[in-house]
């Protein structure tokens, strides 16, 4: 059970001693029809995944093979600046339903990074540090509000948070400071971070517990105080795990749909400043394909965008997963 | 320890408590703000009727029933799936089994993909591969399946929901102690009895659980549903299984962003995100409470 995914709690027991029995008894028909049964369940499983990938992929090549694509998008004008007439200057825009249709990625890259970067600033800081803090130093009480409060906070649907922050805290915030837009790519990062706390808290915290206490006893034997054992000894001895959360947070706050699609104001400027209004990849996706002509070249791109995503989050998945994996090993190699 | 290496000691500690309490007040602030401004428009009358002149009044009984709909289908797709891939990579499979090898990373990355890439995958297959291939096939290419439909709503969800099922699955067999099955092989149970008899009886707490979560997961997704079923007002239930839905995710998003008063839906629209609110959080509370006694047993059992 190398393989073993995210979760902590060693699964090696029930394991180990269960291959011997296999294949004893009587092989009625009616264990052969369950085994067979329960067999196709579990390749309908890796299938569906592999179909996804290969459906959405599928769906996306055509932005690199079909001259019918191509007369409206290819690689160069979803990447290079265009000039949709000529004599105009060049420039990155997204305006698939316009005459000429522009599909430049440049614009939604943008704004998507601008989203993603802000609720991840906002949500591994105070998300690491609270499951420190609910690990190391919280007495059982604050143990018990804290928790309780991260997975009401993870089972709030997103489509809530972004009612939230579309109806109140966009408020607020131009209350507050005064922008010009009141949807803009502070008020969706804001938003994407409460969906990204409860994950980067959870696997941060799970990292933490997972310190065997020796490595605590030790350090406060030498007279190391708990914070002092909570930065220097726990903190590096954990860090596997807090990368592994922070990039899983990274992969959902860059899918996270909803609430960037109600936050955000869905306009795609380019532009660096935070305030302005931003469009994000995964909100192109959810604004657009409801109204798109199946095959065009602009169902193709939305494919491409969709593919895009799902490729990012496998490899943040992943890379998470190969993390947990090393804490696992670096714990229990020293313990 | 001098005085300095004690003050940022407790600096330091008082940050990560103050993380925490931001964290907690965020939570506060959000539930409190629904639970204030919801509860004034609540009421049966509300939970049982149709919606009114242009979602102004009325209740929103039809987004409550649709989205009942849609678990209750999910719910048939994904737990008799989900339960045979966990009882399958526990039970059935040899030992360092490459099949069990590529579930646990086919289930692993589909509990990360984003789940507007559900939608895509539940526009491009279901509706336009599979609902046209049977349109073409036994309608003579009439539009019944090859639409938006409750059916491929679904289904999609039941695949956005198959990690959660698997993965309690899973941890339920694994709280069964491996006596049971060793006694009962040893009585010269099958392995099919073994399983029928005493594996799933003892697992049915963390079945329950998955499910659970699974339909509060489905109840609360709007984006896989988008553009597989769903739809702001319908005159009538859906009662076949290629008919549109209304539900309760989709309403409140379709109300938030593109209703023409706001202030005229605002009330109701709160009302709304309350009981979306409530029915998620409800099951999400009998899913933990479940998964504790197991969790328990699991610790007593070791």
């Amino acid at each position: 059970m190398s393989t073993a995914g995210p979760s902590l709690a060693g699964d090696g027991e029930a394991q180990t001693s269960r291959a011997p029995l296999a294949g004893r008894g009587r092989g009625t028909w009616a264990d052969r029809a369950a085994a067979a049964a329960i067999t196709a369940a579990a390749w309908t499983a890796i299938f569906s995944l592999v179909l996804i990938f290969i459906f959405i992929g599928k769906e996306a090549v055509p932005i690199f093979t079909s001259a019918e694509v191509h007369e409206e998008a290819d690689l160069g004008r979803l990447f290079l600046p265009q000039a949709p007439k000529a004599g105009d200057p060049a420039a990155f825009a997204w305006q698939p339903v316009s005459e000429t249709p522009k599909y430049s990625l440049l614009p939604l890259l943008v704004g998507t990074l601008k989203a993603t970067v802000i609720a991840v600033l906002i949500a591994i800081p105070l998300a690491v540090l609270a499951a420190l803090f609910s690990s190391e130093f919280a007495p059982t009480w604050a143990r018990e509000v804290i928790k309780p409060a991260v997975e009401l906070l993870a089972g709030i649907p997103s489509v809530v948070i972004g009612f939230f922050c579309l109806m109140v805290l966009a408020d607020w915030l131009q209350g507050a400071f005064g922008w010009t837009f009141r949807l803009n790519a502070v008020t969706a990062g804001i938003g994407l971070s409460l969906a990204v706390i409860p994950i980067v808290f959870t696997v941060s915290e799970d990292a933490f517990t997972s310190v065997p206490q020796a490595y605590r006893e030790g350090s406060v034997a030498m007279g190391a105080s708990s914070w002092q054992t909570a930065w220097r000894v726990v903190l590096p001895a954990a860090s596997p795990g807090v990368l592994a959360a922070c990039v899983l947070g990274f992969g959902r706050a860059v899918g996270e749909t909803m609430i960037v699609l109600m936050a955000s104001g869905n306009a795609a400027v380019l532009s660096a400043s935070p305030t302005d209004s931003i469009r994000t990849f995964s909100a192109t996706i959810a604004a657009e394909l409801g109204e798109v002509v199946v095959g065009s070249a602009h169902y193709h791109v939305l494919f491409f965008i969709g593919a895009f995503l799902f490729v990012l989050t496998f490899l943040t998945n992943l890379a998470g997963q190969w993390w947990v994996g090393r804490l696992q090993k670096k714990l229990q190699g020293a313990a | 320890m001098n005085r300095g290496t004690r003050i940022i000691g407790w600096l330091f500690t008082s940050l990560t408590g103050f993380a925490c309490l931001i964290i907690v007040a965020m939570v506060a602030v959000i539930l409190g703000n629904i639970a204030i401004h919801g509860v004034e428009r609540l009421s049966l009358d509300f939970l049982f009727r149709s919606p009114e002149s242009g979602m102004t009044g009325g209740g929103i009984f039809p987004a409550i029933f649709g989205t009942a709909a849609l678990v209750i289908l999910m719910t048939i797709a994904v737990i008799p799936l989900g339960v045979a891939t966990a009882v399958y990579m526990h039970e059935y499979a040899p030992k360092r089994s490459r099949l069990v090898h590529g579930v646990r990373l086919a289930v692993q990355n589909l509990a990360g993909v984003p789940a507007i890439v559900f939608g895509l995958f539940g526009l491009g297959f279901f509706i336009e591969f599979v609902g046209r291939g049977i349109d073409r096939v036994l309608y003579g290419g009439e539009l019944v399946y090859g639409q938006p439909a409750i059916l491929w709503a679904a289904l999609t969800m039941a695949l956005l929901t198959l990690p959660t099922v698997v993965v309690s699955t899973e941890e339920a067999l694994r709280a069964i102690p491996q006596a049971y099955r060793e006694v009962a092989f040893s009585l010269g149970a099958t392995r099919w009895q073994v399983l029928r008899k005493v594996v799933l009886p003892q697992a049915v707490g963390g079945i329950l659980t998955g499910g659970i979560l699974a339909i509060s997961r489905g109840a609360g997704e709007v984006a896989p549903i988008m553009f597989t079923g769903a739809a702001y007002f319908l005159p009538h239930l859906p009662t076949r299984l290629n008919d549109q839905f209304m539900e309760l995710g989709y309403h409140v998003y379709v109300m938030t962003t593109q209703s023409p008063d706001v202030e005229a839906t605002k009330p109701i629209l709160y009302s709304t995100v309350l009981v979306l609110l409530a029915l998620t959080f409800a099951l999400n509370f009998t899913a933990i409470l479940i998964r504790s006694r197991i969790r328990r047993r699991l610790r007593a059992g070791r």
